[in-house]
């Protein structure tokens, strides 16, 4: 999926203090139209704030918001990760 | 003034501070929560403001106008009606604008008559950002008022506002017709960008550098266990001297009345072991229940409650549930009827069952005053302070314990159709305010002292009838002389008083009906008494403790000084002379209560809830075999 010009990946390999934005919303799930909703469309920026300390759900912020989401169901979302704190 | 009353909506995303504005305007007692989802149905008061007659309804929390779970179906009918309101008020956080303004360009596209209520308004100050309520209310075409509910700020503003706008003629607005929910979020992005004006340094906020510690991957972990031991542990130690005050009257006020009724033994024994002893035994546990809902009401209102369910996402996840349902079952442990209210914030039908069906599992506060009881008099006096509170923590940690494979099994064969996705806000921290812990804590313990006040006291006259009949003084005088032939051994260890008692007891129609059943729970180590205390208690276990007293404490009218239900527990045995109340045998009986389904009002909000008698009635057969294998392989292995 990753193409020449952008470091493109799947939702779930983001990590902790990642900064991403989102490149595309793929499917139509209740999550997809939710999170669109709450402000995650094409161009949004996000930040991977914290990962559970069992690993899932994580808590991303994006337009002055935290919300947590689990890996695996956020996996429709494809982003390009811009930043990593490492 | 018009004949009429003005329908005003309070709507908004969820969390957004509708509830604790809505209580500010209208004086009301509306619980609220620094949480989504605390309002799950519609609720409405009526206030007058400058001659108009207003009423107000509070609706849950909406992210959009399409509309998921149940409690927003409920949300969205409220504001589309019919019938639908006069005047919407928007409730928008400002320090989350562009989101907030998504649902906002929704509403305003049929362009009803609209007002905005801007709240977190000194959170946004707190960051060094600023913001001109101006242009907001230029570029949004309609009346933006801010307010601080707590403090009463803008209330008066803003129904002003809402007066104004209920008269004018149409709801004309700023906003731009049909667009997509990326062109929402371009033109939301744009009025951020000319509202707001960001802090120079944007310092890290403190909800984040709490965050750090709380949801922690190691610390995080050991707070959360620590938080929810010390609520625990709290409950028993705080409640204690209350308690005793309490224990202290009712002694007392039973003294009284017993001496002005002298003459008459059968309304003495009535108004001292039936009413008084069962308005007692019910009120002695009010101080557990409020300090538990003050706490939750606490940890709810500063924001722990999300983060709780955050840290728990992945072990109830595991298990067929969702973090959402960590506040359903965590409110159960006040009380399953709540709990399985708050199951409707859950938009995934099948994990919503779920919850519902292990809600009543949690160790609810009526299940409180048994264990109490039993600690107290059996646990306490042989293992000391510190085991009983263990005990304590461990009979609520059970019932979360059973719950998992429970699910684990729904999943697998009973509740069809497959899981939904779990999204969970994190709300900022904040100070809970006094106010809403107050509301908490008042509305619930009203709710226990109105059942102790009509199911308890009904129920307790209802046993107290069937241990007093039948009753005949020529049996009285059988009983006295087969006392009088016991070896002189046995009446050194038995007085008179107490043998005429038990004997008296025993053979009242309550006493007949438990030794019938008693074959039945010989194996659990239980004798006639306590099955008749589980047979009186099913319809609603708070009853227990009035129906122990009374079973247990047949002989107070002879003996003023024996009255003490813990120490009767202590000495009651079975007829050959073995102490009833093991340690085993305690535990065994703590556990059929905290794993029974002993409560009518849940049933019926269960039957509410999932529309048929088919899940109630599952649930209590699951939860009755549940109880009782509990309790029997607690007697094999003690």
């Amino acid at each position: 999926m990753a193409d020449q010009h952008c470091d493109c990946v799947l939702f779930c390999k983001l990590k902790q203090g990642d900064k991403a934005r989102v490149v595309g919303v793929h499917g139509e799930s209740p999550l997809a139209c939710r999170l669109q909703e709450m402000g995650l469309v094409t161009g949004t920026e996000l930040t991977v704030e914290k990962v559970a300390p069992l690993g899932d759900p994580v808590e991303i912020s994006f337009r002055g918001q935290s919300l947590c989401v689990r890996k695996n169901e956020a996996d429709f979302l494809e982003v390009e990760r811009i930043a990593t704190l490492s | 003034m018009s004949a009429e009353p003005i329908h005003v909506a309070f709507v908004g995303n969820p969390n957004a501070g509708k509830t604790s504005l809505f209580n500010a305007l209208t004086g009301s007692n509306q619980r609220v929560g620094n949480y989504p989802g605390v309002t799950v149905e519609k609720v409405s008061a009526r206030i007058e403001h400058s001659g108009v007659r207003l009423e107000c309804h509070d609706v849950p929390g909406l992210y959009s106008s399409n509309a998921v779970s149940e409690d927003e179906l409920v949300a969205w009918n409220a504001i589309q009606g019919p019938p639908a309101p006069d005047v919407l008020v928007y409730v928008l956080d400002i320090t989350n604008l562009e989101r907030h303004l998504f649902f906002f360009t929704q509403l305003a596209e049929t362009r009803p008559r609209l007002v905005v209520a801007l709240t977190m308004t000194d959170a946004l100050a707190k960051t060094g950002a600023k913001y001109n309520r101006d242009t907001l209310a230029q570029l949004l075409g309609v009346p933006v008022v801010p307010v601080i509910a707590h403090k009463g700020a803008g209330v008066k503003e803003l129904l002003d506002a809402i007066v104004e706008v209920s008269q004018a003629e149409t709801g004309d607005n700023g906003v731009p017709l049909n667009l997509s929910t990326a062109q929402r979020y371009e033109y939301s992005g744009e009025v951020r960008k000319e509202v707001i004006v960001p802090a120079p340094k944007p310092a890290t906020s403190t909800t984040k550098k709490i965050d750090r510690i709380l949801t922690h991957r190691v610390f995080g972990l050991i707070i959360f266990v620590g938080i929810m031991y010390l609520l625990f542990q709290s409950i028993y130690t705080l409640a204690g001297p209350v308690q005793g005050w309490i224990e202290d009257f009712f002694g007392w006020l039973g003294g009284k009345v017993g001496g002005w009724t002298e003459g008459n033994p059968m309304l003495q024994s009535l108004l001292v072991d039936g009413l008084i002893a069962g308005i007692g035994g019910a009120l002695v546990f009010l101080p557990q229940i409020v300090i538990l809902f003050a706490l939750i009401a606490a940890l709810e209102g500063s924001g722990y409650l999300a983060r709780a369910a955050f840290l728990m996402d992945k072990l109830l996840g595991w298990c067929g549930l969702s973090g959402r349902a960590f506040v359903p079952l965590l409110s159960s442990f006040a009380c399953a009827i709540p709990g399985v209210m708050a199951a409707r914030v859950m938009p995934d039908p099948k994990s919503r069952l779920a919850t519902i069906l292990v809600a009543p599992l949690m160790s609810c506060s009526a299940r409180l005053p048994v264990y109490i009881l039993l600690i107290g008099a059996i646990i306490q006096p042989q293992f000391g302070s510190g085991w009983a509170g263990f005990t304590l923590f461990a009979m609520h940690l059970l019932g979360l314990l059973v719950a998992i494979p429970v699910v684990l099994v729904l999943n697998r064969g009973v509740l069809k159709g497959k899981r939904l996705p779990f999204v969970l806000e994190l709300p900022r921290y904040q100070w809970p305010k006094l106010r809403d812990v107050w509301i908490s804590m008042y509305s619930r313990a009203k709710v226990f002292v109105t059942t102790a006040g009509t199911v308890i006291v009904a129920m307790s006259i209802l046993i107290w009838a069937t241990t007093y009949f039948p009753r005949s003084e020529g049996r009285q005088a059988e009983w006295r002389a087969e006392y009088a032939q016991q070896a002189p051994a046995f009446r050194e260890a038995v007085s008179e008083e107490n043998f005429l008692a038990e004997r008296t007891a025993e053979n009242s129609y309550l006493g007949q009906f438990g030794r019938a059943i008693e074959p039945a729970f010989r194996p659990l180590g239980f004798d006639w008494r306590l099955s008749t205390a589980i047979v009186a208690a099913f319809p609603a276990r708070e009853v227990v403790v009035s129906s122990m007293g009374i079973i247990f404490s047949q002989g107070a009218e002879q003996d003023e000084e024996s009255a003490d239900l813990r120490r009767t527990m202590q000495e009651a045995r079975w007829p050959d002379g073995r102490k009833l109340f093991t340690p085993t045998t305690a535990v065994g009986f703590m556990v059929f209560f905290a794993l029974c389904c002993q409560c009518m009002s849940t049933l019926a909000a269960v039957k509410r809830e999932t529309n048929g008698w088919k899940w109630p009635a599952f649930m209590f057969f699951y939860m009755t075999a549940l109880a009782y294998l509990g309790a029997w392989i607690v007697q094999l292995v003690g």
